[in-house]
């Protein structure tokens, strides 16, 4: 059936595989008719999905060099586009987002404008530049750029805090999906996690990364999908909900004037369980500052061109071209899902809220929400809650609880859909979690082992030698992010945005002004470096822990402009008070702004 | 000025306007949030500026950068700076 090589029968391989996943979606479906419990359906999902996966990454294992640090550069366009969607789209994306526009509205969806807006300075910017360097890793470029082992070892740092703070979030994820579904307690679940990202990534780095990536998108858009077309047509909300839920946006906001919000007392918000939220924001009013929203996305946007595991997906095209086309791709697949989050959290309201629906609970009585089966199993997973405050018997807005999380999760069950599509919505949580996880622990340990072990300490390292330590320090990597993640010390979604802006503050101007300021230099980066990456960590700091006051508005979740601007003047200041780069590095820099000729490093 | 310098101003001029069209969606418009909302422009039905957060602004940024590249191909052709295949 499969002729000739791998890479020209893509369409093909992953034709067939999608449908098989079909075919498997409908068994399950017809199982659970037959009579299939629910936590049989969810552990068949997971199990079934994260095997597929690890097949992939053992089908793709390889003892070469260029093909575990870049696939062998040779990933077509829109597979790239694909595998970077997944990389890119998180636990967060796919478990957190919609609940958060479901709870914040619009102050939240300055993610969505800052998480896609970002791939045009990945585009403009970075990308093709950097495909045209050559290099293995991001630090690699900075280190070449600007020469010397010390701007190399830096951007080794910025690196490996943003992204294993933005890793530990993710393997959180992959914990509490598999605790969920597999019905396991969350401090295993959270190894069984580790386990299944290490099977996809150790034994081929990166292109078995990317072809599980691949798998993995697939997976998780056709999971997000399928239940917003459902829940629209089921509820004649119109069969395109995208641009068709006008009307139910309007109704919302009807709604919530005629229910009204109503503030709790701090005496019943205690009774609460920890971690979840009611509905105390309208739905679709603006309800930010213009810089609230502003400086959030700005620095979404600049994270997002400063986060290693994205930018090595485009060094694994065969060309500038390629590179270039490819983040149009990696934006589209992405458009996909963040333009179906605010539809997702539309219906999951209008579902829960609307008396006219058979699935509103809004205004019926407490014993009665209290006896539906959705809402015990997922009042004793603590991820719902209701109480009769006013002690009035029916239930009032103000009296719902749900975490956020819960509302990607539970919704087709709320909304009445077969649990096939749960448990077809926890394999891609899973699914996303798990290819972020991947490309993640796998940006952190190739820089180590490429940039520390291969470049500083032991430059003369055989390619053999140099892979074991890159598989050594993957393992080791997961399993420091698992056992962080076991703590839980703060939120998916949080820590999440803490990564855009560690990445932020250290990287995104070094990373920039290698490519568009000639002038920049080693001393200016090394400075850009340190105390942009410092200046942010001591906001933060100041903010979080200190009780700091802040200043023009910048928050917590927005530390990094403070850190990018730091790491902006210093940089400039520093470059122009030293010496200017000799002319090697500049005739380089020339190089590297033309698409043809040899890649500055070639073959390494 | 050599053919390199020449090339290099057009892709900074194109990086201009990219970035310029670029700070419009994800920026500028943001401004007037508040202001938008009231519109009587709804696309869709969907009040203005909710309809931007959620798809406008998003779908501006994916065919900005097919543009994008689109056009600096065009100026690498010009200047017969493209890749060779097998390159």
């Amino acid at each position: 059936m499969i002729k000739g090589k791998f890479i020209d029968n893509l369409p093909k391989i992953y034709g067939i595989y999608t449908g098989g996943f079909l075919v498997f979606i409908i068994l399950m479906s017809i199982a659970e008719a037959a009579g299939m419990t629910a936590k049989m359906i969810g552990i068949f999902f997971v199990a079934f999905t994260v095997l597929i996966y690890a097949l992939i990454g053992w089908l793709s294992r390889t003892l070469q060099s260029d093909a575990y640090y870049v696939a062998g550069r040779q990933v077509p366009t829109v597979f790239n586009g694909m595998a970077t969607a997944a990389d890119w789209m998180s636990g967060a994306s796919f478990v957190a987002m919609a609940g958060g526009i479901y709870f914040r509205g619009y102050g939240y969806m300055a993610l969505l404008v800052g998480w896609t807006g970002g791939y045009v300075l990945v585009a403009s910017l970075l990308a093709p530049y950097l495909r045209k360097f050559g290099c293995y890793t991001v630090p690699d470029f900075i280190g070449t750029r600007y020469g010397g082992n010390l701007a190399r070892f830096c951007a080794v740092v910025v690196l490996t805090l943003a992204s294993f703070t933005y890793v530990t979030a993710q393997i959180n994820a992959t914990g509490r999906i598999a605790s969920v579904a597999l019905d396991i307690p969350f401090n295993i679940a959270v190894y069984v996690g580790l386990a299944s990202i290490l099977m996809c990534s150790m034994l081929g780095g990166m292109r078995a990364v990317t072809w599980t990536q691949v798998a993995q998108y697939i997976v998780l858009i056709i999971a997000y999908l399928l239940p917003v077309f459902w829940i629209s047509n089921n509820i004649g909300a119109g069969f395109f909900p995208h641009f068709m839920l006008a009307d139910e946006v309007a109704r919302i906001s009807e709604l919530e004037g005629q229910f009204g919000f109503v503030k709790n007392s701090a005496a019943d918000l205690a009774t609460v369980p920890k971690g979840l939220a009611g509905i105390t924001k309208a739905h679709s009013t603006v309800n930010a500052t213009p810089w609230q929203f502003i400086s959030l996305a700005i620095c979404m946007m600049a994270g997002t061109a400063s986060l290693p595991h994205v930018m090595m997906r485009y060094f694994t095209t065969p060309s500038v071209r390629t590179a270039r086309r490819s983040v149009g791709w990696s934006l589209f697949f992405i458009f996909l899902l963040y333009s179906s989050a605010p539809m997702l959290a539309t219906l999951s309201k209008i579902s829960l809220l609307d008396p006219n629906l058979a699935t509103g609970i809004i205004g019926r009585s407490i014993t009665e929400v209290q006896a539906l089966d959705w809402y015990q199993n997922w009042n004793q997973a603590k991820l719902m809650f209701v109480s009769d405050f006013n002690g009035n018997g029916t239930l009032e807005l103000n009296e719902f609880f749900m975490k956020g999380d819960a509302v990607v999760l539970a919704t087709p069950e709320i909304a009445g859909l077969p649990y096939v599509i749960s448990g077809l919505v926890a394999a891609g949580g899973m699914a996303a979690a798990m290819s972020t996880a991947d490309g993640l622990v796998l940006a952190i340990s190739n820089a180590l082992s490429h940039d520390v072990y291969y470049k500083i300490i032991n430059p003369k390292a055989e390619t053999a030698k140099r892979l074991i330590v890159a598989r050594i320090l993957l393992v080791i990597i997961g399993f420091a992010g698992a056992t962080i993640a076991a703590l839980e010390i703060n939120d998916i979604l949080g820590s999440v945005i803490w990564a855009f802006d560690f990445a932020m503050s250290g990287l995104f101007f070094p990373l920039v002004l290698g490519v568009w300021w000639k002038r920049a230099n080693a001393a200016g980066a090394v400075a850009g470096m340190i105390l942009g990456l410092g200046s942010g960590t001591a906001y933060l700091v100041w903010v979080k822990w200190y009780a700091g006051a802040g200043f023009l508005g910048i928050t917590t979740s927005t530390f990094g402009l403070v850190g990018a601007s730091v790491s902006l003047v210093a940089m400039i200041v520093v470059s122009l008070i030293t010496e200017a780069p000799d002319a090697a590095t500049q005739k380089m820099v020339d190089e590297v702004r033309i698409p043809s000729g040899k890649t500055i490093l070639g073959k390494q | 000025m050599s053919k390199q310098e020449q090339h290099w101003e057009k892709t900074r001029n194109l990086l201009f306007i990219t970035l310029a069209i670029w700070f419009v969606f994800s920026i500028g418009i943001f401004l007037f949030g508040a202001e938008m909302q009231e519109s009587t422009i709804r696309p869709f039905g969907y009040p203005l500026t909710y309809w931007f957060t959620c798809q406008g602004s998003l779908a501006i940024f994916v065919i900005l950068i097919f543009w994008f590249a689109g056009r600096q191909e065009k100026i690498d052709d010009e200047f017969g700076f493209t890749e060779r295949e097998g390159e």
